[in-house]
């Protein structure tokens, strides 16, 4: 299975390496772009970009793995990120916790069987001021309780 | 009080109402003076480093060097994953343009062409709203080349948004190097240090963003006007970030120095159902707690709360009521120290899951006297014994909660002593420390 970034995507790495003096630093930018392309970041992307920025895979590989951003697995279409770090934590974030993971029927790092959740116990968002927060994928929620969570959970299921 | 870096100005996040209110004056007053004289002004405004360890910003600076043919670049940390700390993506929100001239005045002073603004991985929404901003000010001339025209001087430079993918330790200098050049952000070991031997072996500056958002206004109005604000030896404004239990959590801009009480009580609406207060961390997860009963008089700076065995920080202050349970507090902290090691040192790597391990065994009723004892021992041997600061960030929550609430945490422990379950082979070693102890 060959993964190739699209015309488009290319584009967004080409402007990405002028940034730098070298080529090198693009690479965490063209995980994040081939993470979105293909859902997760599989060894085909780990190639790619290596071929593209003038890598070995494991340098690639090796950032990866780093940090914690880049999945190495499919994950689901709204990935849940739930706060659990002291401010939040002191707030109520564990009810959260415990409500999301029973609400979807998993845990961490998990995702549900139809594809549509994934879970992630995740640290501090730097969201204290308005803990406790959820986010899902790229988008914060926060003020909550596990009654507002119900109602986010139930509109993303509801979505098509 | 006047406000310096998040002003009470509606729309200040758009470009032109920034330059109705005096935008870009401060750029134009620097460029006319040498970059030496910039670095003067800053250093006798006292400004410190608003990052974590408060070191003066000018004397930064002054570290780069003059004479070398190498480019030099300006890093500008917004990492900001301390918990508790949630200042950054205010300024990124509500007044980037301060920022974006902030980082003109420093990339000239120190002679940079290039700038990267850090900015952790999770923001996406902010990422998305400073990128918006630098667009705006490139289109319009303040950054780039065509800054020649606007300003009317030979000087320009290129300011770019690096993101991260969620690793705390890239907000220690040298791990946010690696991780910019694309690399795991692993720390680097100091010396050399970023002004001799940065990014890409170049000569780096990096400061945080709250420092580098300070550094218009002292431009424009002075640095005796700065100097002024607050407490002599940190002066100006600090964001304060208030979290946990208080009735108006929330960023408040007030000059340094301001009491604790006042900012608990005053601006952050006071705890919830009157309550006691039990624990205060003053300046982000790292930094060691202060005990509720002891919070009258304590001043809000670098230096008052030094003297009172804690440190400033990220200024963000997390507030605890009398029904936490502190223990589990702790262990989370721990849990976070232990996630986010690098794995680069050994007694940071395996003592925070130790002290996590220990900790989550009082948290189950199981832990004992020794424990306690046990969990400073792993402390004291984390601290000073790593390349980068997190092991002393791990290290003191747990030596300082432990010792400034030892009444607590005894409560929660047996007196009697428990034996773990012996290793035979470990235990007929001579360095068998845990269990010959506490046997005898």
């Amino acid at each position: 299975m060959n993964f190739k970034f699209t015309e488009e995507n290319l584009d967004r790495i080409n402007q990405e390496i002028k940034k730098y003096p070298v080529k090198k630093p693009a690479v965490m930018a063209a995980l994040y772009i081939g993470q979105e392309q293909n859902g997760y970041i599989s060894n085909e992307v780990i190639k790619e970009i290596a071929t593209i920025l003038e890598l070995t895979p494991e340098e690639v590989y090796g950032v990866v793995t780093f940090y914690t951003m880049y999945y190495q697995k499919p994950m689901g279409k709204h990935h849940i990120q739930v706060c659990t770090n002291v401010s939040c934590m002191l707030r109520g974030s564990y009810e959260i916790w415990d409500y999301v993971r029973e609400e979807l029927g998993i845990d961490n790092l998990e995702v549900t069987e139809d594809s549509k959740f994934s879970l992630e116990e995740v640290e501090c968002m730097g969201s204290c001021g308005t803990a406790p927060m959820i986010a899902v994928n790229e988008d914060y929620y926060e003020n909550l309780n596990t009654e507002k969570v119900g109602g986010i959970l139930e509109s993303l299921r509801n979505e098509s | 009080m006047e406000k310096i870096v998040l002003p009470d100005i509606e729309n200040f996040d758009q470009l032109s109402v920034y330059i109705e209110h005096d935008g870009f004056t401060a750029a134009k007053k620097a460029f006319e003076k040498t970059p030496d004289d910039i670095i003067d002004i800053v250093k006798k405004s006292g400004l410190r480093g608003r990052g974590g360890a408060a070191f003066s910003a000018g004397l930064k600076w002054s570290f780069m060097p003059k004479t070398t043919d190498k480019p030099k670049y300006l890093c500008v940390n917004g990492d900001e994953s301390e918990p508790g700390s949630f200042k950054d993506r205010q300024i990124f929100e509500f007044n980037p343009h301060q920022l974006i001239e902030g980082i003109l005045i420093t990339c000239y002073a120190i002679g940079a062409k290039v700038s990267y603004i850090y900015i952790r991985g999770e923001y996406h929404k902010w990422v998305k709203l400073m990128q918006k901003a630098l667009d705006d000010a490139y289109e319009k001339g303040y950054v780039g080349e065509k800054m020649k025209g606007t300003f009317g001087t030979d000087f320009y430079c290129d300011i770019y948004i690096h993101k991260g993918a969620g690793a705390y330790i890239c907000g220690e200098e040298s791990s946010l190097m690696n991780s910019l050049e694309g690399q795991r952000g692993y720390p680097r070991i100091k010396p050399p240090f970023p002004a001799q031997n940065g990014l890409w072996g170049c000569p780096t500056t990096i400061n945080n963003v709250e420092t580098i958002a300070n550094i218009p206004k002292i431009i424009e109005k002075g640095w005796e006007w700065f100097a002024a604000i607050g407490e002599s030896k940190h002066p100006g404004t600090i964001l304060y970030g208030v979290s946990g239990h208080v009735n108006k959590p929330g960023v408040y801009e007030l000059p340094s120095g301001t009491l604790i009480t006042d900012i608990i009580y005053n601006y952050a609406g006071g705890v919830p159902g009157n309550k006691k207060i039990l624990c205060v961390i003053p300046g982000g997860s790292s930094m060691p707690p202060l005990r509720g009963d002891q919070l009258d008089g304590i001043k809000m700076d670098a230096e008052s709360l030094k003297s009172v065995g804690s440190a400033i920080g990220t200024a963000g202050i997390m507030v605890m009521d009398e029904d936490t349970d502190l223990v589990k507090v702790l262990a989370r902290i721990t849990k976070f120290y232990h996630h986010e090691s690098c794995g680069q040192c050994t007694p940071c790597r395996e003592g925070t899951g130790w002290m996590e391990k220990v900790l989550n065994r009082i948290v189950q009723g199981n832990g004992s006297t020794s424990d306690l004892d046990l969990l400073i021992s792993i402390a004291n041997n984390i601290e000073g014994n790593t390349i980068c600061a997190l092991g002393e960030a791990a290290a003191w929550p747990v030596r300082f909660t432990i010792n400034r609430f030892r009444d607590y945490f005894e409560e929660r422990v047996n007196k009697q002593i428990t034996l773990p379950v012996m290793n035979k082979v470990h235990a007929m070693r001579d360095t068998s420390f845990p269990i010959a102890d506490i046997t005898k």
